[in-house]
């Protein structure tokens, strides 16, 4: 009886455990390590920046609610999606994105550009009752965000985390002036750490987002971050062509 | 039956449970082996055509390409991508729909639907756009939502319902506001003008307050009549609905159950004021070419002038 060639393995716990490892890890090497080395992964466009406070704590609660679960923020480069939703995502737009929103799983449109697409009665009304507007919808009602007043105790210490990351929030006067220097003055006094709770409630009091002034929601941020979600990239800038040519 | 096991030997892992129970090491099938080399061979082709493995800072580009046109017009072509291939496609099929956009650019409004096949080109692909981006707020059949967005198949408009009007309110989209009169006015006084709000539709009021309000509408103190007109019924070039003509928006007066129902829903919006009535832009996000097809199909949705 010859010896089999996978005997060793087959009967050796810790043999077996690292060849499995290896194994797997082939797949997530290949597909993973490139993005980081491919010169061409991220596209040289302007105009994507940080979330502003009030937008980065709308996102914060799109994720506390599981908006995510059905949908998605990624227009693929097909046509039926281009027709639909608009532009397909770049990389650039989703690189201060922590964690990502690309998913897969889409019960409810994507997302990704549907900033500036309603007003923000319509996502008011929609976020309370959606069937009020989208007859046939499944979505659920969450009414609370109009009747909940924002936490911002905490929005400076949210943006700490983020930079700790790599977002580039500003947390001194060097970096604020670096800041300045790639987004403007208006987007860099945004991204600054110590004004966070005054630029978040002048951005909420500017915009009216939930239709009341007297108070900041959670409805105020929610939309607020729908509102400039896909919106930061002028398209018109670019060919199609030269778009094409980061693949 | 232990006899037949002897006569045809067959390899075992040579191991023994229980006294007995031993596994066989039978080969793959055969089938099996050689489809698996198979999709060996199919992945070797595949990295030739494709894009696949990663060198460096760049990555094979494989032998296939693909061809689109470039803004300049010229023929161009770049190695097989989804990007390029969407590209491809969507010339494609701008190029089958390129006869009938012509024909909607250089045509005047009231043409286009004279002609009975670009007439049901704009039927379907207005259905398409609009179902896209207008059904959420104007709804699938452009019926509206009282207490938010307007209907679109009635002849009561806003901001005009001529071409040119629909047309103005695609591209700009409109900002509509009221200001709150519930600190200027006293409850009183907010109560004589719905009256007279509700008696201007021919709906049940109290006939001495819907006097009173009358005197109010046309006052220095509410000023009502200088956005609504002096006839109430409304300016177009600022977006002041026409009160007289029994279309509600944002006062929910259908949806009330009785007449003090009514007087609320009006004293609701004279107190409060309107700060949301916003249609987005299109602008940018739709071509000239759809909002003019848009046009003429919200025009033909039933209230054009």
């Amino acid at each position: 009886m010859s010896k089999l060639k996978h005997e060793i393995i087959e009967t050796n716990a810790g043999w077996l455990l690292v060849a499995t490892m290896l194994a797997i890890s082939v797949g997530g090497l290949v597909e993973i390590t490139p993005l980081f080395m491919i010169d061409d992964t991220m596209e040289k466009v302007d105009g994507v920046r940080p979330y502003t406070p009030l937008e980065q704590r709308g996102r914060d609660i799109y994720i506390r609610e599981g908006c995510y679960t059905c949908h998605s923020q990624m227009v693929r480069p097909f046509r039926d999606e281009q027709l639909r939703y608009g532009h397909y995502s770049l990389a650039a737009e989703s690189k201060y994105d922590h964690p990502f929103q690309w998913g897969s799983k889409r019960t409810g449109p994507d997302l990704a550009r549907v900033g500036g697409k309603y007003s923000n009665e319509w996502h008011v009304q929609h976020l309370i009752k959606p069937k009020s507007v989208v007859p046939e919808s499944v979505m659920p009602n969450y009414p609370w965000l109009l009747t909940t007043p924002l936490d911002i105790s905490d929005v400076g210490d949210r943006l700490r985390a983020l930079r700790a990351t790599g977002v580039p929030y500003s947390a001194n006067a060097e970096e604020y002036r670096r800041n300045a220097e790639r987004f403007g003055e208006d987007v860099a006094r945004q991204l600054h750490i110590p004004d966070a709770q005054r630029n978040l409630v002048a951005q909420a009091q500017a915009g009216n987002f939930d239709g009341d002034r007297s108070s900041v929601t959670e409805m105020d941020a929610l939309v607020a971050y729908l509102q400039v979600l896909g919106t930061m990239v002028d398209f018109r800038q670019y060919k199609p062509e030269d778009l094409v040519k980061y693949r | 039956m232990a006899n037949e096991t002897a006569r045809t030997p067959v390899q075992t892992t040579g191991h023994v449970w229980d006294g007995d129970l031993q596994e066989y090491n039978n080969p793959l099938p055969v089938w099996w082996i050689y489809a698996f080399y198979v999709t060996i061979a199919f992945a070797v082709i595949y990295w030739i055509i494709y894009p696949s493995w990663p060198v460096g800072s760049g990555f094979l580009k494989g032998v296939g390409s693909i061809s689109y046109v470039n803004q300049q017009g010229e023929e161009e072509s770049w190695h097989w991508n989804t990007r390029a291939k969407l590209l491809r496609e969507t010339q494609a099929a701008a190029a089958l729909q390129r006869p009938y956009y012509d024909k909607i650019a250089s045509l005047p409004y009231d043409q286009i639907t004279k002609d009975p096949e670009l007439s049901s080109f704009v039927l379907s692909a207005g259905k398409a756009i609009f179902s896209d981006n207008c059904a959420p707020c104007h709804q699938a059949g452009g019926q509206g939502v009282i207490g938010h967005f307007p209907n679109l198949t009635d002849d009561d408009w806003l901001y005009g319902g001529t071409f040119e009007k629909i047309s103005e309110s695609i591209h700009k989209g409109r900002r509509g506001y009221m200001p709150p009169f519930g600190e200027a006015l006293e409850a009183g006084q907010i109560d004589a003008l719905a009256n007279y709000v509700l008696s201007l539709s021919g709906l049940k009021a109290d006939a001495e307050k819907a006097a009173r309000g009358r005197e109010l509408f046309h006052s220095h103190a509410a000023a009502c009549y200088y956005c609504h007109g002096d006839d109430a019924k409304g300016r177009q070039d600022i977006g002041a609905p026409n009160l007289t003509d029994k279309v509600w928006l944002w006062a929910d007066v259908p949806g009330a159950a009785d007449d003090a129902g009514r007087l609320a829903a009006v004293r609701r919006v004279i107190a409060g004021g309107l700060d949301r009535g916003v249609m987005p832009a299109w602008e940018g996000r739709l071509s000239e070419e759809q909002i003019k097809l848009l046009t003429v199909y919200v025009h033909e949705l039933g209230g054009g002038k």
